[in-house]
């Protein structure tokens, strides 16, 4: 199929379509709501759902509703909207039930404003929502990732019966890029035997988060404890750049940061500064093993964000500190420049050894 | 080879709808593109402007401090964005709205009186397909052929609109062509 130029926002919307993603509820949010207007006009045409709530909290329970009901739904907000569905999402998890969450970043905290940011980092791989749960979070860089991921997320929320979340910054959404929709094929899945679809010839299923015996409530967070290990088994995914020969720094970035220090990786090479880059593409499970073995030869890692400096905390638990970490970020809806990324690079390796 | 363009008016002067028009002709040419616009709380009459990046290997960053070119439509985006361009790069500049000279001389000027030529072809708001073929005429960035076979496809819903652009694109081609030559 020929490439089209598309905008983040729009294209989400169209993989998730393809991806069987037929129900689809929102509330819009700058700077997302292009899903939301492509999904207006294009559901009907395929025979999908596409409802508008009165708020992200009714938003959030309709998903809530329609997973347990067996169907793929999903919905996509950005950061005051999905603070909103923080409650939905802790029940959605523990009722084990699959859905997609696209949170399309933008700078906080509070209402904050419209401009892009990471600031979601700790709320998306860390909860968010209140008990002892977990998402499966990806984080494309480019439209065409995000494209891609759509199908994944949805194959990966059925097959774990978890919430996955997808996050990109403002300008995953916004700016255009060619893209390719590509089929892909994943092994079937099991049959849905706990929606509560219509109950005529069989026991009722009850979806629902109410534990009130102890011991029942230990069992489902060790059955979730197990499923989350699982994850952090078998669905790490990352990118590496610049590592195939010897550096002295390595950046760890993800979103579109990423592809702002590849190109300080460039600038840099031409003044003879070798530097790599381990990129997660999931967040939570975060890419820990490689990590540690690409700090290994680099004199100190680099987490650059666009927060106050949030995966850099996994980074040095992931790391057990061993080289010394260091932060560049930018913040209130600021992008770094591959120039002020560089510079820091260079002002790292021309100041002092081993401070952390 | 990488070229970035930075497309800046105020809102309502087709801009962005220019600078998509030229990442398309990219695409369609096989070359990777991106069209990252600015967005914020923007209206009609407020500031616009995207940026066009085309080039022959996947795009890092589609954040660019320093573009290599400028194409401005009104006079706070030329003041603006005209400093931050590199050294030998193209501005071209809307003479119709904008009486002051860029105030560099490392850059190449190309002056195009954009609203007289549309208004003359006979649509006003065409003036961003004017400044567009001279952008394209002076940099040689795409083929012009490329660039009306797209400008085509984008208008064909509607066909009425196709001459008067396509007069529009041709006119500011040759003098971008004309102003690269001198």
């Amino acid at each position: 199929m020929a490439k089209v130029l598309m905008k983040g926002n729009e294209a989400i919307a169209e993989s998730g379509i393809r991806a069987g993603g037929l129900c689809y509820f929102c509330y819009p949010i700058t700077p997302q709501s292009e899903v939301a207007e492509y999904l207006s006009r294009r559901m009907p045409e395929v025979g999908g759902a596409f409802l508008q709530g009165e708020s992200e909290v009714a938003v959030s329970n309709m998903l809530y509703g329609a997973a347990g009901a067996g169907v793929r739904c999903w919905t996509t907000s950005s950061s005051p909207g999905i603070s909103l569905m923080m409650e939905a999402l802790s029940y959605i998890a523990a009722a084990e039930l699959p859905c997609v969450i696209v949170n399309i970043v933008r700078a906080g905290p509070g209402l904050g404003g419209i401009l892009p940011s990471q600031g979601d980092y700790r709320q998306a791989v860390k909860g968010g929502g209140h008990g002892d749960y977990r998402c499966l979070v990806y984080a494309p860089s480019s439209v065409q990732e995000a494209v891609d991921l759509m199908p994944l997320a949805f194959d990966r929320a059925d097959r774990y019966r978890n919430p996955v979340l997808i996050i990109g910054d403002g300008m995953i959404g916004q700016m255009m890029e060619p893209v390719e929709f590509r089929e892909q094929e994943f092994p079937s899945l099991p049959e849905k035997n706990w929606a509560t679809d219509g109950c005529k010839g069989r026991k009722p299923n009850v979806v629902n988060s109410l534990y009130l015996n102890p011991v029942e409530e230990e069992q489902l967070n060790r059955k979730l404890g197990e499923k989350y290990a699982r994850m952090e088994r078998d669905e790490v995914m990352f990118e590496e750049f610049n590592t195939g020969k010897p550096y002295r720094a390595l950046f760890v970035a993800y979103g579109t940061t990423a592809r702002i220090c590849k190109t300080a990786i460039k600038k840099l090479a031409e003044e003879g500064i070798d530097v790599a880059l381990l990129r997660p593409i999931t967040l939570f499970p975060f890419p820990s093993e490689r990590l540690n073995e690409l700090a290994e030869p680099a004199e100190f890692l680099l987490s650059v964000e666009m927060s106050m400096g949030q995966m850099l905390e996994d980074i040095r638990l992931a790391t057990c500190c061993r080289k010394p970490v260091h932060f560049y970020g930018r913040q209130g809806g600021l992008v770094p420049s591959p120039e002020e990324v560089a510079d820091e690079v260079k002002r790292l390796l021309g100041s002092a050894k081993g401070d952390r | 080879m990488q070229t970035e363009a930075v497309f800046a008016g105020f809102g309502g002067q087709g801009v962005m709808l220019a600078g998509m028009v030229l990442a398309e002709t990219g695409m369609n040419l096989g070359r990777e593109v991106v069209w990252l616009p600015s967005y914020g709380p923007e209206m009609r009459g407020g500031t616009a402007n995207c940026t066009v990046i085309i080039a022959d290997e996947p795009i890092a960053s589609p954040i660019v401090l320093h573009p290599r070119d400028i194409v401005a439509m009104n006079r706070p985006s030329l003041e603006k964005f005209c400093g931050l361009m590199r050294p030998g790069g193209y501005v071209v500049v809307n003479k119709s709205l904008i009486a002051v000279d860029p105030d560099r001389d490392d850059v190449r000027v190309v002056n195009v009186e954009a609203n007289r030529i549309a208004i003359e072809a006979g649509s006003a708001k065409s003036a961003n397909m004017v400044i567009l073929g001279a952008y394209v005429g002076a940099t040689g960035v795409v083929p012009y052929e490329a660039l009306v076979e797209t400008a085509q496809t984008v208008l064909k819903k509607k066909p009425k609109l196709i001459p008067v652009n396509l007069k529009c694109l041709e006119q500011g081609f040759e003098l971008g062509k004309q102003a690269r030559a001198d």
